[in-house]
């Protein structure tokens, strides 16, 4: 039995301790933005956010995440408004698609990090992330793009008097 | 949330289609109606009762809220038909793009073209570009004659835009409101369609339908796909190539918790369990002695070895002049011989699929590139499933594709489900690992190539030879074809293996090339660009070392020689400029350059690259394309870059060795891919041309590996003839 801290809910799944995230989030909690790519962290498709950091979801054990907050693609935002999926939108960024959720939930620990990142902090970062259909170059113009966004975001909060 | 972004919805529950050559589906529930069109209608066998709203001749239907769905038959795999497929028909429909959404189509004869329901070849769009846009110009014609007749007014004084007639005065019926009515209406014959001139949509960069699906995790892929309680099954297989099983003990693998059964199928024994990892366990513990086959003892030397032995013979598959007669008077002057190796395709989604039995008929829901082919030998999806299933009919599913490059043309894994689905109760879904994906795979076939050539006193080339040896993708893919094949084509070639080499365009008076096939246990199938993979590399690099040996401008040279072929041309010429061809490059980089005419399209790209520690880094490319018309600007774009990337990775890394019968490598550690930090800044010009859509999922691969040997040779003096490209 393992409690886990997924999208803001606690969930209560009967796995051993041994069971990989991946396989609870797609198989026991029907969190199917998570794919399956190699299984042995190589290819970022599993990635997900735990306490804000990107992991690999393969390699990641229920007993090692604990209470962990894990959040997923279908955490990220409510209805695709995140400042990087909406990037992603304009800058119309998939192909295939498989390897997207991966690539979103990387760029966005990337500039939780980094808010403004240069080319290179951007390779650096995104080389976990393994894109076959290489739209390599869309991922980096739209996390460029997510970077105004929040910065818009940031000056317009800011003009309304800011955060409480 | 869009049905058809969700997935698999099916809008095909039944047939009941009258027979006519241009034809009236239609029907109305209280939901809406379907205006349909089809050109072949053979109703599949075993469909169920008609429900007129999902008719499967559809490829078009209005709701009464005025939404728009299209019905996509081929599959989306990344290349973008989900979008580029709609947006023929929203052309001529006269709708805004917003109304408009799409369906994946049922595994049905009414879809598809030449007998087959498949994707591949480069060739959705130019297949569909005539009969989608009649979907859409019939149906716009009827829904203005609906409001003509309600109106009272002529029809050709009623406009049609954005999902709505308009009336002179400006009075105004949507689509949606029309529908019912239009429905009522003879179907016309010879709908007139548009002047090119008069576009809004085609030619224009018009978002992806799949986008907002696909940024939010809510695609549906196979592995997505099906009953949430299905079992997983995972599949032992023999490593050994042409192996069989000779037995196998289940107790070890039923012993782990949560498996639950262990079947024996024709490819292996499948461990089922109610989990991924639960069956990986079941099946890492079972016991299985294998029959390794003929060959248990297969290595790339003997491989080598088999393919260098039997060049030169084979077929001639070209001959132009006499060049027996040409070499007896000089011999040549330039001698090179050329390797390429086995390459995995890699999807990012490893091959998966579902399966459901029940009440005599199978459900699959498949990543497939290949749904229905009734009349070909072992069929597509629906026919595989069926026949594994011991069923008489089956239904498909296509879900999105994590990646397809050929491999999903394959029907292995629809079968492995469907015949577990057959033995077992209730829905299974087999998922393979990224290794059994990598050392099961379908591979792009290992070639040799001995090439010699003489040049005339103005430097071009008087003699071309080319001997080639390689298994046959054709005669593995539909056994006993080849001679069919050949005699279509006169004996002249086996074009999986030898297009782009057999007819490459450059003007040589005495040209000749052979083909011998070799038949190895190595299962060898379609990888994107298909026999272009290393023709395109082979040809590209062999005419840079001919205008090397005559003192030319590599770009000069080429140009020269493609007199006769002004798109080739146009595209060299259109990358050159766009690199700066004449330009010195960066300090220690070097530039080199490739054309290869393949699938309908012209491609013509230039790599940068420098080198360090023996290691190549391709910095940027240029890449010049015609592929005719034009539907969606930003997608052409997209799929260039996808086919550098994809062949890049290749040119670069991409090598399956084989050892002891079976496949070396076994996941992204040892077969790398192409990363963000390695990906070059590419820049791709479209070349306007008028000539009808060719393709563009796949010629964007094959210039890249010449281009960027080509550039290596440039840089360091060593023609670098065999792939992957290592420095010496």
């Amino acid at each position: 039995m393992a409690t886990l801290n997924v999208n803001g809910q606690v969930r209560t799944v009967d796995v051993p301790d041994t069971h990989p995230l991946l396989w609870v989030l797609r198989e026991r909690l029907e969190l199917l933005g998570t794919k399956f790519g190699c299984g042995i962290g190589q290819c970022g498709s599993c990635t997900v956010l735990v306490d804000g950091q990107a992991m690999r979801s393969c390699q990641l054990t229920v007993a090692q995440v604990g209470s962990s907050e894990i959040t997923t693609i279908e955490g990220i935002s409510e209805h695709g408004s995140h400042p990087v999926q909406q990037a992603w939108i304009e800058e119309q960024v998939p192909q295939c698609g498989y390897c997207q959720s991966g690539q979103i939930v990387s760029a966005v620990a990337l500039l939780e990090r980094i808010p403004e990142p240069t080319d290179e902090d951007i390779d650096r970062v995104m080389s976990g992330n393994v894109c076959r259909c290489g739209v390599y170059d869309a991922i980096r113009r739209a996390i460029h793009r997510a970077a105004e966004m929040r910065f818009e975001a940031t000056v317009s909060d800011a003009g309304q008097g800011g955060a409480p | 949330m869009t049905a058809g972004a969700r997935g698999p919805v099916d809008p095909a529950a039944g047939g009941g289609v009258s027979r006519r050559t241009f034809v009236k589906i239609g029907v109305i529930t209280g939901a809406g109606l379907t205006l349909g069109v089809a050109w072949r209608l053979t109703r599949g066998p075993g469909l169920p009762p008609t429900d007129a709203v999902f008719a499967p001749d559809a490829y078009l239907r209005i709701d009464p809220d005025g939404s728009i769905t299209v019905v996509v038959d081929r599959s989306e795999m990344g290349q973008g038909v989900s979008t580029a497929l709609p947006q023929l028909v929203a052309e001529e429909l006269d709708v805004a793009w917003a109304q408009v959404d799409f369906v994946f189509a049922p595994a049905h004869g009414a879809y598809g073209s030449r007998g087959m329901q498949v994707t591949g070849g480069s060739t959705s769009v130019a297949e569909s570009w005539e009969p989608l846009r009649r979907a859409g110009a019939t149906a716009r014609w009827m829904l203005r004659e609906a409001a003509a007749r309600q109106w009272g007014l002529p029809a050709d004084q009623l406009e049609t835009r954005e999902g709505a007639v308009v009336a002179p005065d400006g009075q105004m019926l949507t689509y949606g409101e029309l529908a019912q009515a239009a429905a009522g209406l003879d179907v016309p014959e010879d709908v007139p369609l548009k002047d090119p001139e008069t576009f809004r949509l085609i030619g224009r960069s018009v978002p992806r339908l799949d986008v907002p699906a696909k940024v939010t995790g809510q695609a549906v892929f196979g592995i997505d796909a099906g009953p949430a309680d299905a079992r997983i099954a995972v599949v032992a297989r023999c490593p050994v190539f042409g192996g069989t099983v000779r037995s196998y003990d289940p107790s070890a693998a039923l012993a782990v918790d949560g498996v639950e059964e262990v079947v024996p199928i024709s490819s292996g024994i499948a461990v089922v369990a109610r989990g991924f990892v639960e069956a990986k366990a079941g099946r890492d513990a079972l016991v299985v002695e294998w029959d390794e086959g003929a060959d248990p003892l297969l290595d790339d030397a003997a491989i080598s070895d088999r393919l260098r032995g039997v060049l030169g013979e084979g077929r001639t598959v070209r001959d132009d002049g006499d060049v027996e007669a040409a070499l007896s008077v000089a011999s040549a002057d330039l001698e090179a011989s050329y390797s390429l190796p086995y390459l995995a395709h890699a999807t990012m989604e490893p091959m998966n699929c579902t399966a459901w039995v029940r009440d005599g008929r199978c459900t699959v829901w498949a990543p497939t590139q290949f749904q229905n082919a009734p009349s070909l030998v072992g069929g597509g999806a629906r026919q595989v499933a069926a026949d594994a299933a011991g069923v008489d009919d089956a239904d498909v599913h296509t879900t999105f594709l994590g990646g397809g490059f050929g491999r999903r043309a394959e029907r292995d894994f629809v079968r492995e489900a469907a015949e577990i689905a057959g033995k077992v109760e209730g829905p299974i879904k087999v998922i393979w690992t990224r290794e059994d994906d990598m050392q099961h795979d379908f591979y792009r076939p290992a070639s040799v190539h001995e090439l010699s050539a003489r040049l005339g006193p103005d430097g071009a080339p008087e003699v071309w030879d080319h001997r080639m040896a390689s298994q046959s993708i054709l005669e593995r893919f539909v056994p006993g074809w080849l001679p069919d094949v050949a005699a279509d084509f006169a004996g002249r070639r086996d074009p999986t293996s030898t297009e782009g080499a057999s007819n490459h365009p450059y003007h040589v008076p005495n040209a000749r090339m052979t083909y011998a096939k070799v038949d190895l246990p190595v299962p060898v199938g379609f990888w994107r660009s298909v026999g272009h993979t290393h023709t395109g590399f082979v040809v590209e690099s062999f005419v840079d070392e001919l205008a090397h040996l005559a003192g030319a401008d590599p770009y000069a040279y080429r140009r020269q020689l493609l007199e006769e072929h002004p798109r080739h041309r146009a595209v060299l010429d259109a990358v050159a400029e766009a690199a700066g061809w004449g330009d010195e490059p960066p300090e220690g980089r070097a530039r080199g350059i490739a054309v290869v005419e393949s699938f309908g399209s012209f491609v013509a790209e230039v790599a940068e690259v420098s080198a360090s520690n023996g290691r190549p880094r391709v910095h940027r490319v240029w890449c010049a394309v015609d592929c005719g018309t034009v539907v969606n600007p930003r997608i052409v774009e997209a799929q260039m870059r996808s086919g550098i990337v994809y062949g890049l990775t290749a040119a670069l890394y991409g090598e399956i060795n084989i050892r002891e019968g079976r496949a070396v490598q076994s996941n992204f550690h040892d077969y790398l891919m192409l990363r963000i930090n390695e990906a070059p800044r590419i820049e791709v010009v479209l070349v306007p041309s008028g000539d009808p859509p060719g393709g563009v999922g796949e010629p964007g691969t094959p210039p890249i590996a010449p281009a960027v040997a080509n550039a290596l040779f440039a840089l360091t003096g060593q023609r670098i003839r065999d792939l992957p490209l290592r420095l010496g």
